[in-house]
């Protein structure tokens, strides 16, 4: 059983509920597999989906995988909502709640919203990305994904290259991987990874030559546009050249490395088409092992006691 | 009206006093002092020494010295310190414009519980206090209140950092200082010039130093705790840039600087240099900044959101040694109350801002405890000092001020703490007399804190 009603961030989740959650998500992968996808396990629940932050993927996720357990599922999107006629937060989480909500799948540009609302509800909240504090559902999901095709993750060197500083993603990552006994190194320019994370045991890298040198794992994040300009890197062009993933660059790696990204890419910005497509990428696989982990994720989460 | 504070341990570090006597209070002014076998009265005083009969206490009733019993009221003060009324040279009153906050009325009223007998509001209000008009809106509502309010006028109109204010009219009619709190002046002429045209009236610049391009939208501390939480970070830098660059103008100018809540160790440092060189510079922190690290934000608690944000321990080291080494001059609340609704939102998007005045005597005498202070320097940098930074020792030229303050000297005001360092006291926020509950100090047990606080002559409990 885990042992909180919530799910905050990797960062509070112990090593045997990382585990716990990756074991249920193998039972539930095969259930996708079947020809009947669905089960009837939360039969009566019901999902909400409160995004204040434009998703389709991981919302689309988070309600299949709602569904696939057969529970009821809500999508309470921001420019449709009463948050533009001024509500706060707290009162549109409480009115959610008050519709009979469950479980509340969090989305909100400020790190924190998840951790404040769990305070606030007697509801699962579930946090699908804060700001550039976590996104524990995308972490668990990869960890699942390397654990399947790798066997393991103790002792594996993985890499995160790109913008680790404002992805959430690689924060969830950083935190899960190293929970479970992997070795981490960060690559990207200088603006983009902060110094602090090398006092954590982290291998920091400026170079992607020298950082990919025989990994296992190579996790490629997407390079945000809107930072291009404000200091981080001058162009997408300069980045591409110094931080892009070519096949060149991939050939350091150990030869069964794989590929990852969370999506959306930006085919030949930060990973060449060759590679996205390539017999290494396991990029689509990840997008199914989501499914299964946040089916596992609410599963555990109905079980919780109050 | 006339009182007796009797057998206190009276503490008047602009006099050199310490040890226990007796304060007589006449018609809102310090009468004279009894200090066991010495004495300190007014020459026109018509009571007489009381030396030949030390077993009876003097002022006591019967009258010995003259005194009528109906118009005399007696504290006993035995085991208290008595102490110039505190001064809190930087807090946000609210009034006029954000009366959900604060009013002038419920500020005092937090401050006279919290043993302030004198505050100074910042100009952040609505209207902003940049023109004559409001900083006399501000002392007519004063008169309201339960102790002295000065205003601290905007450096510049708006807080646009672009022209200098009226500082002479704004003066004239009762501003004691100026500051763009908040919102730091970033053009550096602008602030060049400020600190040169206030020379003209003798008053300080109290400056938020705050780089704000380096700042941008950080909402905490930066380091490896704010990457952690993935909230935006404010590194030190920002504010000693800009310590650094006031001090140099402080320098080019003469002007007379005084740089608002230190809250690293890099100021501390710069200050010291500044000092040892001979700039006129003087510098005030506020409690949180010694008495909780970044760690009081780890949950996301917003009510430890403050700006310039709670720092390590390291600089929480610094500061102490500051204090303790005379670099810090003062000890100010940084008084910033805000509404509960606006409190209890995204981390991002809540105020930052500690309500202060009913936690820092107790947060303060902490250091008294520890041996940072002694309690002679705990009321130098709650009254003495900040009287002197705004020329409140000697009588001002605003109608407002009745006398020096920051004093126990015959013929001031009669501001006067009397504080129990003993007693231990748990903060309840919900209790607040300040609208503003928001701290982060909820629960904590303090020991030492205002049993009484005399303010112009006017006797306040304060539990």
């Amino acid at each position: 059983m885990l042992d909180n009603k919530d799910l905050l961030g990797i960062k509070e989740l112990s090593v045997e509920n990382i585990n716990l959650i990756l074991d249920t998500a193998a039972g539930f992968k095969d259930v996708l597999g079947r020809d009947i996808k669905k089960v009837p396990t939360l039969r009566g629940k019901t999902a909400v989906n409160l995004f204040f932050e434009p998703s389709t993927r991981t919302r689309t996720s988070f309600e299949l995988a709602a569904k696939r357990l057969s529970t009821d599922v809500i999508n309470f999107s921001v420019p449709t909502s009463s948050v533009v006629k001024g509500e706060s937060l707290i009162d549109t989480a409480l009115t959610v709640q008050a519709l009979g909500a469950d479980f509340i799948i969090i989305r909100h540009s400020s790190a924190g919203v998840p951790h404040l609302l769990a305070k606030k509800l007697r509801a699962s909240v579930i946090n699908a990305g804060d700001g550039t504090n976590e996104h524990p559902t995308q972490a668990l999901l990869d960890a699942f994904t390397i654990r399947e095709k790798k066997g393991r993750i103790e002792g594996l060197d993985i890499a995160l290259v790109g913008d680790i500083i404002h992805s959430r993603v690689a924060k969830s990552n950083i935190y899960g991987l190293t929970k479970l006994g992997a070795k981490v190194r960060l690559i990207g320019p200088p603006t983009l990874i902060p110094r602090e994370m090398e006092g954590i045991g982290i291998v920091v890298f400026h170079s992607i030559e020298e950082g990919l040198k025989d990994v296992d794992v190579v996790m490629m994040l997407r390079i945000q546009m809107e930072r291009q300009g404000k200091g981080f890197f001058p162009s997408t062009e300069e980045y591409s050249k110094n931080w892009g993933l070519t096949l060149e660059r991939l050939s350091l790696a150990k030869d069964d490395a794989i590929v990852m990204h969370p999506g959306p890419m930006n085919r030949g910005i930060e990973i060449s088409s060759e590679i996205a497509d390539g017999p290494r990428s396991v990029i689509l696989e990840q997008v199914t092992n989501g499914l299964a982990v946040r089916m596992a994720v609410m599963y555990l989460l109905a079980g919780v006691k109050r | 009206m006339k009182v007796v504070i009797q057998k206190g341990h009276i503490i008047d570090p602009s006099q050199g006093i310490d040890g226990i006597g007796d304060v007589l209070i006449e018609d809102g002014k310090i009468k004279e002092i009894k200090i066991q076998n010495t004495e300190v009265r007014s020459q026109k005083s018509e009571i007489r020494s009381q030396k030949s009969n030390p077993p009876t206490p003097p002022f006591s009733k019967g009258g010995r010295g003259g005194i009528k019993d109906s118009e005399l009221r007696t504290i006993n003060a035995e085991g208290m310190f008595v102490i110039p009324g505190l001064i809190d040279m930087h807090v946000h009153l609210r009034e006029p414009g954000f009366e959900y906050k604060e009013t002038i009325k419920t500020g005092t009223a937090a401050a006279i519980r919290g043993g302030f007998t004198t505050v100074c509001c910042m100009p952040n209000t609505f209207p902003i206090n940049d023109n004559a008009s409001v900083t006399e809106f501000i002392i007519r509502k004063s008169l309201d209140g339960l102790c002295t309010v000065l205003p601290i006028g905007a450096i510049t109109k708006v807080q646009e950092g672009k022209e200098l204010v009226e500082m002479g009219t704004m003066k004239d009619e009762g501003c004691i200082a100026f500051s763009d709190d908040g919102l730091p002046v970033m053009n550096s002429l602008i602030m060049r010039r400020a600190l040169e045209y206030s020379k003209a009236f003798g008053l300080p610049i109290i400056s938020h130093c705050e780089d704000l391009t380096l700042s941008e939208d950080g909402v905490m501390n930066e380091g490896l705790l704010s990457i952690t939480l993935g909230l935006r970070g404010i590194p030190a830098e920002s504010e000693q840039i800009m310590v650094f660059r006031d001090i140099l103008l402080a320098e080019l100018t003469g002007g007379k600087l005084h740089i608002a809540h230190v809250s690293t160790k890099g100021s501390v440092k710069l200050i010291r240099n500044a000092k040892t060189r001979g700039v006129n510079v003087t510098a005030e922190t506020c409690p949180h900044y010694f008495s909780l690290t970044e760690d009081a934000v780890k949950n996301y608690d917003t009510n430890a959101k403050v700006n310039p944000p709670l720092r390590t321990k390291k600089d929480i080291e610094a500061i102490k040694e500051g204090l303790k080494d005379g670099t810090i001059d003062v000890i100010a609340t940084d008084h910033a109350p805000h509404h509960r609704d606006e409190k209890l939102k995204e981390f991002d998007l809540a105020p930052s801002g500690i309500s202060g005045l009913e936690t820092a005597l107790g947060l303060s005498l902490k250091l008294v405890d520890e041996g940072v202070l002694t309690i002679n320097q705990l009321a130098e940098k709650m009254s003495l000092n900040p009287a002197r930074i705004l020329g409140l020792l000697t009588p001002h030229l605003s109608s407002l001020i009745t006398g020096p303050k920051g004093t126990l000297a015959v013929g001031s005001d009669a501001d006067i703490t009397i504080l129990d360092t003993e007693k231990e006291v748990t903060v309840e926020a919900s209790k607040f007399l300040s609208k503003g509950k928001n701290t982060p100090f909820d629960g904590w047990v303090l020991k030492g804190a205002p049993l009484i606080t005399i303010s112009k002559g006017r006797i306040h409990e304060c539990q």
